[in-house]
């Protein structure tokens, strides 16, 4: 019963988790905006949240009859899925993408600082918004709890 | 928590930038120099960045990781009244390009700014997240 309660707080709070990767990883871009050689990187932030939210429901074993690969990454229900790669549980599984780069530059920089400029701010908007989400929720639940 | 690792990070870059912005006065202030009886005069200095791995691959900082010299040839001032003109009446000054470390410097200050600008903004975030709840 509980489930219920929580598979809306599970569903945000994983994307929090993403979001603060992302915020990691643009931190770096930034940083190294001047390194010669540095390629930027970045998190398919839709592929990555349904990696996330795959691995939790348990669907790959009714899906079994499904051509597409399941979310464990295995094609056959009798193979064994690999586990998750990262060193810290986050959900990026240790698979980071490029960015796209705009400008080809001397050094071999890759990095757009205008663009990871608003990356790191609309990512930073998507995070505060789903604070105030899990807040909602969580007030949610209690103020149903407690009966008002 | 993964987001404590962007002062780290931020904050390797705000110091990279700072020591290229020392380069680039020193450089400035060493411009109009010129070269002591053994003929070598200053030779303009530019910082060479590396990118550091920090504690997962989704943290990269950034340090100096050396300072070169350029070889560029010195500047040759013919002017015989000078006291440390040679025997043609050159005199060797610097080969500091000052307009060269004028963009530099403003490079350096934009990327400082930006760098700062991040680390006010995960501090903002990260205190907004322990306010959750509340």
């Amino acid at each position: 019963m509980f489930a219920n309660l929580t598979n809306a707080l599970d569903f945000q709070s994983k994307a929090l988790v993403l979001r603060a990767e992302r915020q990691r990883v643009i931190a770096s871009n930034i940083a190294n905006a001047d390194t010669p050689g540095y390629t930027g990187r970045d998190i398919n932030f839709k592929q990555a949240m349904g990696q996330a939210m795959g691995e939790s429901s348990g669907l790959t074993l009714a899906s079994s009859t499904s051509q597409s690969m399941s979310p464990a990454g295995t094609t056959h229900t009798r193979h064994i899925p690999l586990p998750s790669s990262t060193a810290d549980g986050s959900g990026a599984n240790g698979k980071l993408d490029y960015t796209v780069q705009t400008q080809p530059a001397m050094d071999g920089n890759s990095v757009d600082l205008d663009r990871e400029r608003a990356s790191f701010v609309d990512n930073s908007v998507r995070y505060e918004a789903t604070l105030r989400f899990i807040n909602g929720s969580s007030r949610t639940i209690l103020s149903a709890i407690q009966g008002q | 928590m993964s987001m404590f690792s962007i002062f780290n990070v931020s904050g390797s870059a705000v110091s990279a930038q700072s020591q290229r912005l020392n380069v680039v006065a020193s450089n400035l202030a060493n411009a109009d120099a010129v070269a002591g009886p053994d003929g070598q005069a200053y030779k303009s200095r530019q910082v060479i960045f590396e990118t550091v791995p920090m504690e997962s691959p989704a943290s990269s900082g950034v340090k100096v990781s050396s300072i070169k010299e350029s070889n560029e040839p010195f500047k040759r001032v013919h002017n015989p009244m000078h006291p440390a003109a040679d025997a043609e009446g050159y005199v060797t000054q610097s080969n500091v390009n000052p307009v060269e470390e004028m963009v530099n410097m403003i490079s350096a200050s934009r990327s400082y700014q930006n760098n700062v600008e991040v680390m006010n903004t995960a501090k903002t975030l990260l205190l907004k997240t322990l306010q959750m709840g509340q």
